[in-house]
């Protein structure tokens, strides 16, 4: 017999559902995520730390969980998963267990068969909301992931040196690699064009530690930006050397800041992979996945910088670059997984810069 | 670029199978499109049951074939500033790239829109296809033509096995099959080249996946994929037959945005601007080595790109309605230079048309098929479309909404297990393996084994079989409480049977329990479903739309609706639209729910349309105020109906779905407005029918209620063969025939009491040669307000919607007409009539009997309302919501004359004898106008593809009757300067008469010259072939001749009537004698 569960939203709001995953009670901040595919893509980002992820597409699971190699990072990152129709059985030649099963081994909760759309609305109109996933009737408290250091908890404590998987147009190139919580795709990306990464923890220094990288990328991760002084810190010093810099989301928010630039919080953020996105000043819209509660606030744009994309929808901030050097960053993720591959270019114009 | 003023939009002409009701929807968009921008639309569409042919949407209107000869004299007149090829299917399409070949746009400067001709044409063109798809490294499947064994081996270690042989197309793939190695080709090989001169031999894609990109590009080059779409059947199943999900359910995000990816890649390449749909064959099982590296990953995609549509299709109607994006209206905005960031995304009205809709449901289209309406046609399905109409159905699980498809398909059935569905074998391609495959679930077969033979996902499978597993444990529950509705003693199990897409009906039936028990513990447990949008944006921004559907996995409803009938308020009305599309109902009924939507609206009425058909215009997100993409049932129309409180149904308007279930939803206390159902009854129910005409002193064939076969025989030996048999509540004259013995007697009864068990049979006395005449009327309160008489061109014994129809009548007595009149006022008072009703007659010489009488919108409703000038379905509308309005009379009978000419999609359906019969078998129809009845029927034969002889005729009349009768109508055509070909019968009697004609051998003689080897060389233009239905032996090869005549494309006459009106029509007209004129100039509009 399936075990009840409740979720339970800091406004007091209960849905009633089935509990699945390790059924332990969890709490974090509940947000929605509209994309279609790539559960076990966004599953495994870190930018979803601390998190309760709700899925608006109703049937999860369906392909199964493949090799840990094709996940975004090593292990599930939520704090707790929404689903309204969990596939017991999925189908798929990649897969290696049921959503269900790797829940459980990674000890991750989950509720299903509730009304994830009703749950979006409410989340929509309140913005995003404290909550929590109740099982077997083992309350826990609330519990805001903001007030912390998420970027510390999801970041790597070493640097790691990573070289490229094919190709020589970039040899001998040396990149820095901020993880702040950084999809895999990120790497994989630069690594495919043949560049070598050097993955850096979030308040690793690497001009301090002297490592011999041509340019900056910073990576997308969780929480607040404000929160991460010592990345801004380290990309600080990058600006100062004027090196070729690359924000990705969260990124774009410390670049931002690192220029003396300001960000504010969404009321439900960006969590999708169909959001149109403007080059300013050209009538090319590309579609962009995201994953945000953040933006850069446009009333204060760094020196030096402009605005280089913008949401189509809400007109929010989805990248800056400067007018003469090469420092520019963009709120979505070209990396993709999940969501289309429209901006991958930006790698390659990143990659120019070395040229 | 010159300014666009004026734009020619080319529609797709009759329904047939493979272009059915989606081109009206794509084609109105376009209109509304292009009239926001002040620009004069020229319609050019002979398909007159439209909703695009209608006042007010295009400004002009052509009911002319779209024949590339009458498109360019349209040119000639108008001087449009432009063309739209893209809304009309293959049929605009093709006349696009003919008008093309000829340079006609360049000579008469017409720019087309949108995608260009070359972009057209490399879409078109295979091998052209082929290479630019190679140009930027796309793969497309191999294939290559070989002549002997030796070639084909070499072919084979390119391709590399397993590999396909596909033998002649005309040998219907008999000797087609796969090889896994060299002996098996040889074998394969060598049997297919000793019948045919060349052989396909292609890569095997059997069982891969098929999926389908809806993706739009505008001139700026930005491109977006609006939706995907997975078939549940694999290749080898045409798009059109297989059951399809949206989203993609099976496919992950690697695989769903490679092949996004390689869809922006193909549309960019071809440069369309617009639309189009991309097929892809995706492999289910590539070489993989999971220990691999992850940037090996994109090279395992394994995929062939199947085709490219450069136009709106089926599959982007589909595409619009499963995702709320409005893709053919964007599609003309963009063949028009806008850029997709220019145009608001019409749902959510706050967000912009460039992005790609998100879903937080799923959809499941579901083919419907009508095979057993045409005579000794197959039951397996393919690669070839023979399915006639569509479903879809909006859920938030796939076992939810697959059940919903099921009950809506309007067969009857309950659910995927009903046990109704015929039992065939799961392991053969059939319209009923999905309900078989279910079935082997049930019974243990396990899933793996289904999957593998079949090629279907087991995730789809292993959903039906959670709906397996819940019967069963209803079953199992239910003998532990004896079979009481106890089964569902908590309202969770309840809940969950709801949720898995279980009716209460069918859940009824599993629990054994009485009628209304489980309806009654549903409410007493408050389950309901829940009231969602569909958004496009997953409720991520609030979204005005009011395009709904119902689910029980839910909590909340979207909109709280408001009661009506608030004093002095405006009052709320629901229409229920006609389900799919099918034989007997189609376009004509969509119009009718539109046009009575409409109406209503503008008499400020609250309008909500309920219907589940992805090719209609009533599906149409801006069409009523509220639309329920939901099932035309009891049990949901009455949810509907509770949760929005109108003050009443419109049942008359949406055919004969929505008309058979007045009776059920007046018992549960719904409004029906109109017409009283009590009346209604009356008139379906054949035997109250009988009765009240006898009451009322008209005129009937004999007729008699049967109780057994014995005593049928015995009654039909009284009034004499041949006699018809027909069920009660029927659409198209279903299980209706002519017996002509006790033996054909015996087998009809049977046939029909498996119908409609429900309702009585009636068999009457079948008049042959009268003449069949109906009328289409509108009355109030029991006193007509405006009708017209329409005369068929076919004798009786034709199916009325097979039937030419001609309007206003030309060769009735005034007496008859008369008649005819006063029985429609007699039958209106009595049954005291307020909306539409039409009544069939036969008539001999002076005396007229009624045969049918329908209290609903008639087949004939949008063509005699276009035709007068009319707008009976309006009038009826007014009548219904009791809106004050004066009779509509014609002052004089008109100038002109409109024919209304069915359209046949025999060449579809393997095997079927194309002879018209009491059962309809036509998928639809056009209407042309002339100044006389020739010129009318000649451009409505035209319009439905029949091209004129130039050379010769072949003629084979059945019987001396039939020889004598056609005599005249022969000379004609000899003295016409045709060459006439005749079997032996025929050719010696017009011989006989002064007939030059050559004799050729029937196809069963095997002598030379034959009939077959001549229509194979397409050396005869035309086929009269009159058969004589008591003379069966003969049967045979007739239906050989007229088989082969529609699978080589020849046009075929088999009807006396209508062979003798061709034969006058095409003497007294040439081409230069087709007028070319538009509607308005023939008929002026009254209301």
């Amino acid at each position: 017999m399936m075990q009840k569960a409740k979720l339970i939203l800091e406004d007091g709001t209960i849905f009633h559902g089935q509990a699945a995953g390790s059924k332990r009670s969890v709490a974090g901040e509940v947000v929605f995520a509209t994309g279609m595919v790539g559960y076990d893509m966004s599953l495994t980002d870190p930018s979803y730390a601390g998190q309760v992820l709700t899925f608006t597409y109703p049937l999860i699971g369906n392909w199964g969980v493949p090799p840990k190699d094709y996940w975004e990072s090593e292990k599930i990152q939520v704090a707790g998963l929404v689903i309204s129709d969990l596939t017991i059985i999925p189908s798929h030649w990649q897969s290696q267990m049921t959503l269900d099963q790797w829940l459980k081994k990674e000890n991750i909760s989950a509720i299903v068969g509730i009304d994830t759309r009703r749950l979006t609305q409410k989340l929509r109109e309140k913005g995003v909301m404290l909550g929590k996933i109740v099982a077997d009737n083992q309350n826990v408290d609330f519990w805001d992931p903001n007030t912390e250091n998420l970027v510390a908890k999801v970041s790597p404590t070493k640097p790691i040196i990573h070289t490229p998987f094919q190709g020589d147009s970039f040899k001998g190139i040396k990149i820095g690699l901020l993880n702040c919580g950084a999809k895999r795709n990120i790497l994989r990306s630069f690594l495919s064009r043949g560049v070598t990464v050097y993955e850096l923890p979030w308040n690793y220094d690497p001009f301090e530690n002297n490592l011999p990288i041509d340019g900056l990328v910073i990576s997308n991760g969780p929480g607040d930006p404000k929160m991460a002084k010592e990345s801004i810190a380290i990309i600080k010093k990058a600006l100062d050397k004027k090196i070729p810099t690359f924000g990705i989301c969260l990124g774009n928010q410390l670049l931002a800041l690192a220029a003396s630039g300001n960000t504010y919080k969404l009321k439900f953020g960006h969590r999708a992979q169909n959001q149109p996105t403007i080059e300013v000043n050209s009538k090319r819209c590309y579609i962009t996945t995201q994953n945000h509660g953040y933006a850069v606030d446009e009333k204060k744009l760094p020196d030096g910088f402009k605005r280089w994309f913008y949401n189509a929808n809400d007109n929010t901030n989805e990248g800056i670059i400067h007018e003469k050097l090469p420092f520019f960053s963009v709120q979505f993720h070209p990396e993709a997984t999940p969501g289309p591959t429209d901006t991958e270019w930006l790698f390659d114009y990143f990659m120019e810069k070395f040229k | 670029m010159k300014k666009i003023k004026k734009v020619l939009l080319l529609g797709s002409g009759a329904l047939k199978i493979g272009q059915a009701g989606e081109f009206d929807y794509s084609g109105s968009q376009a209109i509304k499109a292009l009239k926001e921008e002040s620009i004069k639309v020229i319609l050019v569409n002979p398909n007159i049951a439209t909703i695009q042919t209608s006042q007010g949407f295009a400004n002009t209107v052509y009911f002319l074939p779209i024949e590339p000869y009458f498109v360019k004299k349209i040119i000639q007149k108008e001087k449009p500033d432009g063309i739209i090829l893209s809304f009309g299917g293959q049929t605009a399409l093709n006349c696009g790239l003919l008008l093309a070949k000829d340079r006609i746009f360049q000579k008469y400067q017409v720019e087309v829109l949108g995608t260009s001709i070359e972009t057209i044409e490399k879409t078109e063109d295979r091998q052209l296809f082929v290479n630019t798809l190679d140009q930027i490294n796309l793969k497309c499947p191999q294939s290559q033509a070989v002549k002997t064994v030796k070639q084909a081996l070499a072919v084979a270690t390119t391709i590399g096995y397993p590999i396909m042989i596909r033998g002649g197309f005309s040998l219907g793939g008999q000797d087609s099959g796969m090889a896994q190695n060299r002996k098996q080709l040889v074998e394969i090989a060598t049997r297919a080249l000793a019948k045919v001169g060349q052989i396909l031999i292609e890569e095997y894609l059997d069982k891969w996946k098929e999926v389908e990109y809806e993706v739009v590009r505008d001139k700026f080059d930005n491109c977006i994929t609006v939706c995907n779409m997975e078939n549940i059947d694999p290749m080898g199943i045409h798009t059109g037959e297989s059951i399809v999900v949206a989203p993609s359910q099976t496919l992950n995000n690697f695989e769903y945005h490679k092949l996004r990816e390689i869809s922006i890649k193909v549309i960019r390449h071809l440069g369309i601007v617009g639309e189009c749909n991309i097929q892809f064959a995706l492999n289910p099982n590539p070489k993989w080595d999971p220990a691999s590296h992850f940037s090996s990953l994109t090279s395992s995609l394994d995929y062939r790109i199947i085709e490219v549509n450069a136009r709106l299709s089926r599959s982007s109607a589909l595409a619009s309605k499963a995702t709320g994006y409005p893709l053919a209206y964007i599609a003309a905005k963009l063949a028009l230079g806008y850029s997709l960031t220019d145009l608001q995304n019409s749902v959510t009205k706050k967000t912009i048309a460039c992005f790609e809709p998100a879903l937080d449901y799923l959809v499941v289209k579901f083919p419907r098929w009508d095979l057993a309406k045409f005579l000794k046609s197959q039951t397996e399905i393919g690669s070839s479309m023979q399915s006639v109409g569509e479903v879809m159905a909006v859920g938030r699980k796939f076992e939810e909404a697959i059940q919903k498809a099921v009950r809506m398909l309007d067969i009857g059935f309950e659910g995927i297990l009903d046990e109704k569905a015929p039992k065939v074998s799961w392991a053969k391609p059939t319209p009923w393996r999905i309900f078989a495959i279910a079935r082997a679930i049930r019974q243990k077969t396990a899933v793996e084994k289904i999957a593998q033979a079949t090629g279907i996902d087991p995730f789809f499978l292993y959903k039906l079989k959670n709906i397996c597993d819940f019967e069963k444990s209803i079953k199992v529950s239910k003998q532990k409480t004896h079979g009481t509705p106890d089964t569902f003693n908590s309202r969770d199990a309840l809940l969950l049977a709801k949720q898995l897409g279980f009716s209460d009906k069918r859940l009824t039936t599993l629990t054994g329990s009485t009628k209304d028990k489980i309806r009654q513990l549903r409410h007493k447990f408050d389950i309901h479903p829940s009231v969602k949008q569909i958004d496009t944006l997953a409720a991520e921004y609030p979204a005005e739309t009011n395009y709904l559907y119902l689910t029980y996995n839910g909590e909340s409803d979207d909109v709280v609706s408001q009661r009506s009938n608030v004093k002095g308020q405006m009052s709320k009305v629901i229409v229920l639209g006609s389900g799919p599309y099918r034989i007997g109902s189609s376009v004509e009924f969509d119009w009718c729910s539109v046009t009575c939507a409409q109406t209503a609206e503008s008499c400020n009425f609250s309008t909500i349309i309920i219907n589940c058909n992805p090719e209609t215009v009533s599906t149409d997100f801006d069409m009523a105020q509220k639309l329920y993409f939901e099932e035309l049932t009891e049990e949901t129309i009455t949810e509907i109906y509770h949760k929005e409180k109108p003050s009443g149904l419109i049942v008359s308007m949406g055919g004969q779905t929505p008309n058979n279930l007045a009776t059920k939803l007046t018992q549960r206390g719904l409004a029906i407005l109109g017409t009283k159902v009590t009346s209604i009854d009356r008139a379906e129910d054949r035997s109250k029918f009988s009765k009240l005409c006898d009451e009322l002193d008209i005129a009937q064939p004999v007729w008699a209620k049967l109780k057994n076969v014995g005593e049928a025989i015995v009654f039909a030996q009284k009034i004499g063969y041949p006699v018809l048999v027909r069920p009660s509540y029927v659409l198209s004259g279903a299980a209706m025939n002519v017996a002509f013995n006790p033996q054909d007697l015996e087998a009809y009864l049977l046939a029909a009491s498996q119908v409609s068990a429900e309702y009585p049979v009636v068999i009457s006395q079948f008049h042959q040669n009268s003449k069949e005449i109906e009328i289409d009327a509108v009355a109030k309160n029991g006193k007509v307000l405006c009708q017209a008489i329409i005369e068929h061109v076919e004798n009786a014994g034709v199916h009325s919607g097979d039937s030419s129809m001609v309007l206003p009548a030309q060769k009735l007595y005034t007496q008859t007409i008369e008649q005819i009149k006063k029985i429609a006022q007699k039958i209106a008072r009595e049954l005291n009539i307020t909306g539409p009703f039409n009544i069939q007659f036969l008539a001999e010489n002076n005396r007229v009997m009624v045969i049918e009488c329908n209290l609903r919108a008639s087949r004939s409703l949008p063509f005699v309302s276009k035709v007068t000038g009319i707008n009976f379905a309006k009038l009826a509308t007014e009548a219904i919501l009791g809106i004050d309005q004066r009779p509509e009379t014609r002052d004089q009978r008109p100038d002109y004359v409109a024919v209304k000419a069915p359209q046949f999609s025999f060449a579809r359906i393997k095997g079927a004898d194309p002879i018209l019969r009491v059962e309809m078998a036509s998928t639809g129809e056009v209407a042309c106008f002339g100044d006389d009845i020739y010129e009318a029927y000649l451009k409505s034969q035209i319009a439905t593809g029949v091209s004129l002889p130039k050379k010769s005729v072949f003629i084979s009349l059945a019987g001396e009757e039939n020889k004598i009768k056609f005599q005249e109508a022969a000379k004609t055509l000899f003295k016409m300067g045709l060459k006439i070909y005749a079997t032996a019968g025929t050719a010696q009697f017009f011989k006989n008469h002064g007939i030059d004609v050559t004799k050729l051998y029937k196809i069963h003689e095997h002598q030379k010259p034959n009939v077959l080897d001549f229509l194979l060389a397409k050396k005869i233009d035309l086929v009269i072939n009159i058969f004589d239905p008591y003379f069966k032996k003969e049967f045979d090869d007739d239906y050989l001749i007229r088989r082969a005549s529609i699978d080589f494309g020849i046009p075929l006459l088999a009807n006396m009537q209508a062979a003798q009106l061709f034969v006058k029509a095409i003497s007294l007209k040439k081409p230069a004698d087709l007028k070319i004129l538009p509607w308005n100039q023939y008929v002026t509009f009254k209301n």
